[in-house]
């Protein structure tokens, strides 16, 4: 496992795995983008990071200079295996990949699931409501994604702790160890192989079926190893990004009372609030893979380079939105860059949005009082998607 | 008094956000995919001017037009 040495020249030698970062990287990004547009690190095999809006909206759209077909950035660059289509496609195959995702994801889609997300919230809130606090990483944020998806796969929402542990080893651990990322994803197949067999058995109406009834233009169905690859995207990104998104909007209201008071006075605030925390608070950076020479916002780009596209950084952009660095919660305008520009915009967007929204009605409903416990810490994760894994709340005025 | 406001949206552009829907259903319709359509000819009935607006400022592909007869 290679070593990262601490970082001590952020602009020309930036690290997004370095504690500092992962703690706060908000002042850091402000840094970066005083110094440039786009900055560079000679770390993970050379990368880039855009930290303006501009130069992240640019980038995005620009699928001739940049490919998707790495999302992580990493210290290694193996060869291409185990794709997630579509998001590591790049155009022409990109579009009939990603419309096949579509349609299950719309949001009146996610309206028939709401139910149900409301009832795991429920039930999660009975387990630890009556012990007065509680971690909601643990506990609350964490289970309420990988449940959710869990249903609309049709695979047993109870296989859920193994989905987290996998989620991690990719996620996490697979930044700077690509032996459990291999074995994780390498499960991790395994596990959906087999759902796969056993509906060619008996057939069921869920997402995998769906996926395996669906024919290209010609007619032909996916391949085996596509509707792998858009099963195991499915729950990477299904998962972790919106237990993030969730936890930084609790930790948010957690430290931040009159926010808290304002939302539960005024209901119909709720979207806008969300909003603005998802912008605020984007948990996920994408990845992209500079294949030939280009120029963005007057920078040099340089092929063979990694891209962390950071989305939370243009989010913090004050070029782009005032009081960048507050939390706006009736914010009127808000084109924030949370679920991606372009082509690769999230599938998953109403699913997250929904999910945000009920879990965090049902816990201002059964929890309007709650503060950060100060006997304990708030423990941010690394590298992808940031959000908080460990969120020690106490309930109650006293708080 | 401003004329009639009339919105359009670049297909090309449009990635499905669907903030324009959520902030504005009465004037924005959603395909299969997801994707936008203006509701009828695009016509802002009178009293919808705001939000029509609003759609525009906050879709993140600036993929909405809106013009003013
Ligand atoms: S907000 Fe913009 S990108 Fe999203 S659906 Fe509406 S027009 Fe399309």
């Amino acid at each position: 496992m290679p070593e990262h040495p601490p970082v001590t020249d952020w602009v020309h030698d930036f690290d997004h795995t370095d504690p500092h970062w992962t703690e706060n990287p908000y002042p850091i990004w402000d840094e970066l983008r005083a110094a440039s547009p786009v900055v560079h690190t000679d770390r993970f095999l050379g990368c880039y990071m855009p930290t303006t809006y501009e130069a992240v909206r640019e980038i995005a759209h620009d699928t001739t200079h940049f490919s998707s077909r790495r999302v992580i950035v990493r210290d290694v660059r193996p060869p291409i295996t185990n794709t997630a289509p579509p998001i590591t496609s790049d155009p022409p195959e990109h579009k009939p990949a990603k419309q096949l995702l579509l349609p299950p994801f719309t949001p009146d889609a996610m309206k028939k699931l709401e139910p149900r997300v409301r009832a795991i919230c429920n039930e999660l809130i009975d387990e630890f409501i009556a012990e007065g606090k509680c971690d909601a990483a643990a506990r609350y944020t964490k289970h309420i994604p990988v449940r959710a998806i869990a249903h609309m796969l049709g695979i047993p929402e109870k296989d859920s702790d193994q989905f987290i542990k996998w989620i991690h080893e990719i996620l996490e651990l697979g930044i700077k160890d690509d032996a459990t990322m291999m074995r994780a994803v390498q499960e991790m197949t395994g596990y959906f192989h087999g759902h796969i067999e056993a509906r060619k058995k008996n057939p069921t109406d869920d997402l995998i079926t769906t996926m395996m009834n669906a024919r290209d233009k010609s007619g032909q169905p996916l391949s085996d190893g596509h509707v792998l690859g858009s099963l195991r995207l499915l729950l990477i990104a299904g998962i972790d990004t919106t237990w993030s998104a969730i936890g930084a909007s609790l930790w948010h209201l957690a430290k931040t009372p009159a926010d808290r008071e304002r939302l539960i006075a005024e209901p119909e605030l709720m979207p806008t609030a969300i909003e603005e925390l998802l912008r605020a608070y984007a948990p996920v950076t994408m990845a992209r893979e500079v294949m030939k020479d280009t120029v963005i916002s007057g920078c040099p780009v340089k092929s063979g380079n990694m891209v962390l596209l950071s989305f939370p950084s243009a989010n913090r952009d004050p070029a782009m939105f005032p009081d960048a660095d507050k939390v706006v919660i009736d914010r009127k305008e808000n084109r924030h860059a949370a679920f991606g520009l372009g082509i690769h915009r999230c599938v998953g967007s109403n699913l997250a949005r929904m999910e945000m929204t009920v879990a965090i009605e049902e816990w201002l409903k059964r929890i309007p009082d709650f503060g950060l416990d100060p006997a304990s810490q708030v423990r941010w994760s690394e590298g992808t998607v940031r959000g908080p894994r460990q969120l020690p709340v106490l309930f109650g005025k006293s708080a | 008094m401003a004329g009639k406001l009339k919105i359009h949206i670049d297909q090309d552009k449009c990635q499905g956000h669907a903030r324009c829907k959520a902030l504005a259903p009465e004037l924005f319709e959603l395909d299969e995919f997801g994707n936008a359509h203006e509701t009828g000819d695009g016509s802002v009935p009178a009293g919808l001017e705001d939000k029509a607006w609003l759609a525009k400022a906050n879709c993140p592909e600036i993929a909405i037009e809106v013009t003013e007869e």
